[in-house]
């Protein structure tokens, strides 16, 4: 059997989420990789988002927030258990990136940016200010999930670390796996084709505007769940989850490690989410240096780090 | 390229590896010394580096080094999460002070208690210790007492009906909740009650519709940054005439500054006694306590004091006692530090309970007045 290329990718992300926690010399180093997979999930909806149908959103962190308070609100207010809550959220979601991308998406160029931008800060402003809901700016308590409870009584005692480790892991997998298996589709096809010329694709008859609606929806159902799981990690979660900061943070991962490809967003997220650690003796100067990196990413290697480093490795000139 | 990345991880690793001289006791921090709570956090940073370098040049506790490892948040609760994760896991320290906001305490809160750890929280909310948790400690009043406190003032002048006007961000929002809750116990009534955004620029016709409510005696502020002072201006060109209230989120004298000597005149705000070491009277327990914190802290830092250096302050002193009577083991410090009493501090005179994980009462506010650009003491 031939390997695939979305073998190959999955089974490098299962291998790495499988094989890293031996070198771990304490539990800190699961929360870091927790995190970068929570991030990993976030960026893989952008990777549909922009890397496939070439479209910018400037406010996933809205739809991050809403996946987030729906864990901290439905448990209490509706009586749901934390994993429906994960997906009520996923659906307010995506029928709030339907209403959004509906009319934009029907235009042609930056519009989605702009409307994204505002979308965003409104979610966020909403999670400010109605106290009453969200308990505004100081955050609010989120339930426990209960699954680590699950697997104790199985016999799988986990810590806390590590428990949200192999999860988060796990679900980046599936959400991986979910973009790969778009991709090739003929729906991925046909986004690739109107990332490459729009009046092209439509010449051949790709319905444009209904499929980069499709898009925007799946990828504001990653960044929910990722907003979902950051919650449902930390038991608290404060409106930052939605802010400006964020969204930009997201699309800055995917461009970074390379925002065509699945497993570089991934290495995008994974550095970027490391870096601030490592440079915490630098803290001051922390910004300065990710600024620097991205620049020198954007003019050397306009692809992304990971396929222009696969390219060099290769050797193919193209 | 190959000689930079050579430097440079040379470099990392020289800076990683300085500081591990012979330390025998760790304490973690994670501040907001960047970003937006950056007024609060980084004086907060300067106050522990201060205090380490001072106890380890008298040579540690009880004979031992203290090592501080300390992180920047910047202000974002789950950054601040990962870097309490990290001090407890990672640097396996004895206990953390931190949390400058009340957003990266409460993202801090279940780390030290799934660990164990003792947690002092430099942040505001009273929800960071009611109801108690066996790990957690906070050392600055809360907003509630701010809240009473004005109020035994009010009912002192004979007020019995106020208008509030109240700024939408964190702080100006979880105080206007805390007033709402203690106001009946005072036997006063809010017939007004207005919001502003904290970055809006003129207040008037908040204040004109607090000015045409029939029966006001009083009005209430709470809320920091510039908000305040354009309210306090804006009081004054209206011409109100009424008693105006600030909250202690504005004692500094970057309000009377910001405000305008003639429009600060006569406002009343409860504050803690370091804002006004000078005019302490001799009598008062905490004068000694505060002068030399802050002279220290202005000789080291060439900033002036703020309050909020001075909650790291107590912090770091409650600890230290801790430290001296109980050593090293989390579980030690913990009991130790539910134990203090009696320790004069910036904030206070504290007395912590097994109920009461705070340990001030309302002796630790003075209620000032401004007069002249200055401030005075209100008895």
């Amino acid at each position: 059997m031939k390997l695939t290329p979305k073998t190959a990718t999955l089974l490098v992300l299962a291998a790495l989420v499988a094989i890293t926690p031996f070198f771990f010399p304490s539990g800190y180093y699961y929360r870091v990789g927790a995190l970068i997979f929570v991030n990993g999930l976030a960026v893989t909806g952008i990777v549909i988002l922009t890397g496939y149908a070439g479209q910018v959103s400037l406010g996933h962190a809205g739809f991050a927030g809403i996946g987030g308070y729906a864990c901290a609100l439905a448990p209490v207010h509706l009586g749901l258990h934390p994993a429906l809550a994960v997906v009520l959220g996923a659906v307010m979601s995506a029928a709030l990136a339907w209403l959004v991308g509906r009319p934009i998406l029907r235009l042609k160029g930056y519009y989605l940016g702009v409307a994204s931008l505002g979308m965003g800060i409104l979610i966020s402003m909403v999670l400010n200010n109605e106290r009453w809901l969200t308990r505004g700016p100081d955050g609010i308590d989120v339930p426990d999930l209960g699954l680590r409870g699950v697997l104790k009584d199985w016999g799988l005692n986990l810590s806390n670390g590590e428990f949200w480790y192999f999860f988060s892991g796990i679900v980046m997998i599936l959400g991986a796996w979910a973009a790969l298996n778009l991709h090739q589709s003929p729906t991925g096809r046909a986004l690739r084709a109107l990332h490459g010329s729009e009046i092209a694709a439509r010449t051949v008859g790709v319905d444009v505007s209904r499929l980069k609606l499709q898009a925007f929806v799946i990828s504001a159902v990653y960044a929910s769940v990722s907003g979902s799981l950051l919650a449902l990690q930390n038991k608290f979660i404060t409106p930052d989850v939605a802010g400006f900061m964020h969204s930009i943070e997201m699309v800055t991962m995917a461009v970074l490690g390379g925002a065509g490809s699945v497993l570089g967003a991934i290495f995008g997220a994974g550095i970027l989410t490391l870096l601030p650690q490592v440079l915490t003796v630098f803290a001051e100067y922390e910004q300065m240096v990710l600024g620097l990196v991205m620049m020198l990413v954007m003019i050397f290697l306009r692809e992304g780090l990971l396929p222009s480093i696969l390219r060099k490795l290769r050797g193919t000139g193209e | 390229m190959n000689r930079l990345t050579t430097t440079a991880i040379a470099t990392l690793m020289a800076l990683g590896l300085a500081p591990a001289a012979q330390a025998e006791i760790k304490i973690g921090a994670t501040l907001s010394a960047t970003g937006p709570a950056s007024f609060l956090g980084d004086p907060e940073a300067k106050t522990l580096e201060m205090l380490v370098e001072e106890v380890n040049a008298a040579g540690g506790i009880n004979g031992e080094m203290l090592e501080l490892v300390m992180y920047d948040d910047g202000g974002d609760p789950n950054k601040a999460r990962t870097f309490a994760t990290r001090l407890v896991e990672d640097d396996e320290v004895a206990a953390i002070i931190g949390g400058t906001t009340t957003g990266t305490t409460m993202s801090i809160i279940p780390v030290a208690e799934d660990a164990e750890i003792p947690f002092i929280s430099l942040a505001g909310a009273v929800d960071i210790i009611d109801p108690v948790k066996a790990w957690v400690f906070k050392t600055p009043h809360t907003d509630r007492m701010a809240c009473q406190k004005i109020f035994e003032d009010m009912q002192k002048r004979g007020v019995t009906k106020i208008g509030m006007i109240s700024g939408t961000d964190g702080f100006g929002a979880s105080m206007q909740a805390q007033c709402k809750g203690v106001v009946g116990d005072y036997g006063i009534e809010i017939v007004a009650d207005e919001t502003y955004d904290p970055k809006d620029a003129d207040m008037t016709p908040q204040l004109t519709n607090i000015k045409n409510t029939a029966g006001i005696q009083a009005v209430l502020n709470p809320g920091f940054g510039q908000g305040p002072s354009i309210v306090t201006r804006n009081y004054k060109q209206l011409a109100v005439g009424l008693p105006l209230y600030q909250s202690h989120g504005v004692a500094s004298k970057g309000f009377i500054d910001l405000a305008g000597v003639e429009a600060a005149e006569g406002v009343r705000l409860p504050a803690a006694a370091l804002l006004v070491a000078d005019i302490l009277p001799d009598s008062d327990p905490q004068k000694a306590v505060v002068t030399a914190y802050r002279d220290g802290f202005e000789k080291k830092t060439g900033t002036p004091v703020s309050t909020f250096g001075g909650h790291a302050y107590d912090a770091f002193m409650i600890l230290k006692g801790a430290l001296e009577k109980a050593g090293g083991e989390p579980a030690a410090i913990r009991d130790a530090i539910e134990g203090t009493t009696g320790y004069v501090g910036t904030g206070g005179i504290v007395n912590m309970t097994a109920e009461d994980h705070l340990g001030l009462d309302l002796t630790a506010f003075k209620m000032l007045e401004i007069k002249n650009g200055d401030w005075t003491i209100v008895e």
